[in-house]
């Protein structure tokens, strides 16, 4: 397929699991911030944005309201929510002979709501906007889902989005890495990931730190999981690459990356989990980001813009 | 009326007529108003709120309110139809200093139901000194000679109580009845919460409300720890009527949160006075039930032996040791509205404290000279049914006719046990929406305490009801109740603060925050050219 709808496909993934697992995280900081009377809205706020990549503001108190605006609202800020739906719906429309109409009309009126959406919500409070944006995302999977061919075009589209998903993980992850095992901020990250009930069944309403990263790092069954993201993304890798004849090892470095992160985790001792945790998320956070650019070294044979230079023309 | 009209900008709307003298139970004492219409301090942040707000506002959040509930089957089942609890927008607020009292006073109050249990079902020491009539205890109607001996490996018998608390005219809290069989209720407190914080976000801001979303996890402790001891990881069940119980929505989301299975009686059975669970790997073995079900319809073995909800032999296997009932069987000795009477003389007697919490002044119909003050003064009286619940029952004397009064003469007559008279308590008021205009409604408050064995752990906040009929004072869901989200205030120098802050898991890791990565994007000069062409 063209490279060009190859890269749309693959950054469209991204951006929807963006924007539904920015909409997660902050969904639960935010009513945490407003139900638990004991955590410093400032400091969280800070920390939140950080781990999601924004800078935040110098010399201003950060409170719900303005880590809402900054993450949910704002379209200055790259990494919001509004901004990554935006990008998304960009990329379908710039893709739309490769996306079915059914998914380019979900993104589309999607991105046409939010204005009304966001009007709303800051009458009625944020939940309401960051349940749109989850269900939105759900349901353009859902579509991507029954209406997508299992070809080149989804294996991309499912690469972008594992790549995400591991990505996002980590930084939830990063957020809680210096919490106490006993706070109740572990509560948090597993409602973010939406995995609260499945760990629930899992581990039998034992609240423990190790757990719960355990059970998103390594679960194999957890969709959400970053052991399933990078197996996943590992698979659509391994059916896009065609060409025939590979004996040894992995040709392609993205593969080789995932690879290697995939196994990491696969065959880590539980006990060694916890060991320097922060360096492990640092390195998958590292990996993610060389996984994308070999990804688009490979695949996408990026050039930002052919330039052309002492041209004369008709001389 | 100074602190209504002060801010000026025409917000006397809501509270318009709020302390109308000529409304019914004027002397109850208001939660937010002093009786000279200034605001009280627990409430002044959320009357600032309030106040200024706009009606049409204020109805559409109340409508996202009730569609929540809907959407999230927050429901309770009234006749067989599944109605949402109807939850007002006003919360009800306590003070950390308010909170820190009555929590002493039902940890207090848990413990000595504890020891009056183990007493009455053991060797019966309160009646042998004398303390308490025999015949109080054996002419009750809980109190099941099938549970006497019956010791629960950890001793604990009420592992969850929630104890019902009024608040009278002068604003102090007093008991109006222990509920230590099945209490219901503690989902309300967990999703009244959560639905808020959604709904209302803005008001929470300016509030240090105590969390009330880990309830689960304090549970679990507790029925974990009730096994027995040579269980290494105890496996405990809910167990509920099934689907169409009125409190199912609760039995469920305890289930849910505990990760535990919830099951029904036929999911179980009993074989050699061991309790088992059908799965689809086979039988496996139970150590604890979180019991949803009344007594008598638990073993069919030993009580109704129509009830197709229970487990035949479960009694028995409490018994021998080999599962642990919670809350244990006959429990409902201690929660008896004639022993209720009782608990001061009970609280001395088992603890030597005087109780920190007071009942609501009770005239015993057994009591030959009570009972002819009760027929005699009966129209100024609320008499109550010892047994029933839900509101069922109850007569309020002002209100009943001289017929309806005869008629209840004859029956305290005939069953002096069976009734006790109370004078009429105007329960406090809370500022609640109805139509366009927040009004004074009657409210109660039912707190949870669970028994781990060790510590007695009190949910800060609990379930408000409030009666929503002008007047009323019956807070029953089944009556036409509806209930508010109980905010206890933290303390100014709170340590709960010192609890969670402290060495982290791991160390903190600077976070240098790595920029999210962003797709290739056409250039200003790129979008200009495609336009052009």
């Amino acid at each position: 397929m063209l490279a060009r709808n190859a890269e749309s496909l693959y950054w469209i993934g991204r951006y929807v699991e963006r924007a539904d697992d920015t909409a997660r995280i902050l969904d639960v900081s935010v009513h945490q911030l407003l139900e638990d009377a004991t955590v410093n809205p400032d400091a969280e706020s800070r920390q939140l944005l950080s781990v999601l990549g924004i800078t935040p503001p110098d010399g201003t108190t950060l409170d719900v309201w303005s880590l809402t605006e900054l993450v949910a609202y704002s379209l200055g800020n790259a990494a919001s929510i509004c901004a990554s739906v935006t990008s998304a719906r960009e990329n379908t429309r710039g893709a739309r002979e490769v996306v079915s109409t059914e998914m380019w009309e979900c993104l589309n009126s999607m991105w046409n709501a939010v204005p009304e959406r966001q009007r709303y919500a800051r009458q009625v409070g944020p939940h309401a906007f960051f349940s749109f944006v989850e269900e939105r995302a759900a349901m353009f999977a859902g579509l991507a889902d029954s209406t997508m061919s299992r070809d080149d075009g989804w294996r991309f589209l499912v690469l972008g989005r594992s790549v995400e998903r591991v990505d996002m993980i980590v930084r939830l992850l990063l957020s809680r890495s210096g919490d106490k095992a006993s706070s109740p901020g572990w509560v948090t990250v597993l409602r973010s990931a939406g995995a609260h009930d499945t760990y629930l069944r899992t581990y039998r309403g034992a609240m423990d730190a190790s757990r719960v990263v355990q059970f998103l790092l390594l679960d194999r069954l957890f969709p959400r999981s970053v052991f399933h993201a990078l197996s996943q993304a590992e698979q659509c890798l391994e059916h896009l690459y065609h060409a025939p004849g590979r004996r040894v090892g992995a040709t392609a470095e993205a593969s080789r990356l995932l690879g290697k992160a995939r196994s990491d985790l696969e065959f880590l001792r539980i006990s060694e989990l916890m060991e320097n945790l922060p360096r492990r998320l640092k390195s998958l956070q590292a990996t993610v980001r060389d996984v994308g650019e070999a990804v688009s070294q490979q695949y996408f044979h990026s050039v930002p813009w052919v330039a052309w230079t002492n041209t004369e023309v008709g001389a | 009326m100074s602190t209504m009209t002060s801010n000026g900008r025409g917000d006397g709307e809501l509270f318009r007529g709020y302390l109308n003298p000529a409304r019914p139970h004027a002397g109850a004492y208001d939660e937010m108003f002093s009786a000279d219409a200034s605001v009280r301090s627990a409430y002044r942040s959320l009357h600032e709120v309030l106040a200024p707000s706009d009606v049409a506002d204020l109805s559409a959040r109340s409508d996202a309110l009730g569609r929540a509930f809907v959407d999230q089957g927050i429901t309770f089942s009234l006749s067989g139809q599944e109605r949402p609890f109807p939850l007002d927008l006003v919360p009800r607020v306590i003070t950390a200093s308010e909170w820190a009292k009555l929590e002493r006073g039902i940890v207090q109050r848990t413990r000595a139901l504890e020891a009056f249990l183990a007493d009455v079902y053991g060797d019966g020491q309160i009646v042998r000194d004398g303390v308490l009539p025999r015949r109080l205890i054996t002419s009750c109607e809980h109190f099941h000679r099938e549970a006497a001996g019956i010791v629960p490996p950890n001793g604990v018998r009420i592992h969850v109580a929630g104890i019902d608390l009024v608040r009278d005219e002068a604003g102090t809290f007093r008991v109006l009845e222990d509920n230590v069989r099945c209490p219901s209720g503690v989902s309300y407190v967990m999703e009244n919460r959560r639905t808020m914080a959604r709904v209302f976000p803005d008001l929470f801001a300016r509030h240090r409300v105590r969390a009330v979303g880990d309830y689960a996890v304090h549970l679990l402790r507790a029925l974990r720890n009730a096994a027995a001891p040579n269980a290494a990881d105890p496996n405990v069940v809910v167990l509920t009527p099934g689907v169409h119980n009125s409190a199912y929505f609760e039995h469920s989301l305890l289930a849910r949160q505990m990760g535990v299975e919830l099951v029904e009686g036929r999911d179980l059975f009993c074989r050699d006075h061991t309790i088992y669970l059908r799965t689809t790997e086979g039988e496996r073995q139970v150590d604890v039930i979180y019991r949803r079900i009344d007594d008598p319809y638990l073993d069919p073995v030993h009580f109704r032996p129509d009830s197709v909800l229970g487990v035949a032999g479960l009694a028995n296997a409490a018994r021998a040791g080999n599962v642990v009932i919670a809350n244990a069987v006959g429990t409902g000795v201690a929660d008896d509205k004639l022993v209720y009477t009782y608990m001061p003389e009970i609280v001395q007697y088992y603890l030597g404290e005087k109780p920190l919490l007071p009942n609501v002044d009770t005239f015993r119909c057994w009591l030959p000279d009570e009972r002819a003050h009760v027929l005699d003064r009966m129209s100024e009286l609320v008499v109550k049914p010892v047994e029933g619940s839900g509101g069922y029952g109850i007569v309020f004397g002002p209100e009943a006719s001289a017929k309806e009064l005869n008629a209840l003469r004859r029956k305290v007559r005939g069953n002096p046990r069976g009734w006790i008279a109370q004078p009429v308590v105007q329960l406090s008021t809370v500022p609640t929406k109805i139509g366009d205009k927040l009004c004074p409604r009657h409210v109660d408050l039912r707190p949870f305490a669970v028994n781990d064995g060790n510590f007695v752990f009190v949910l800060p906040g609990g379930l408000t009801r409030v009666a929503l009929p002008e007047g009323s004072l019956v807070v029953n869901s089944s009556q036409g109740g509806g209930s508010k989200d109980t905010w206890v205030l933290a303390p100014r120098s709170s340590t709960v603060e010192s609890e969670l802050s402290g060495p982290g898991l791991v160390q903190a890791v600077p976070l240098d925050g790595v920029a999210t990565e962003q797709g290739p994007e056409l250039t200003a000069s790129q979008q200009q050219q495609q336009q052009q062409q």
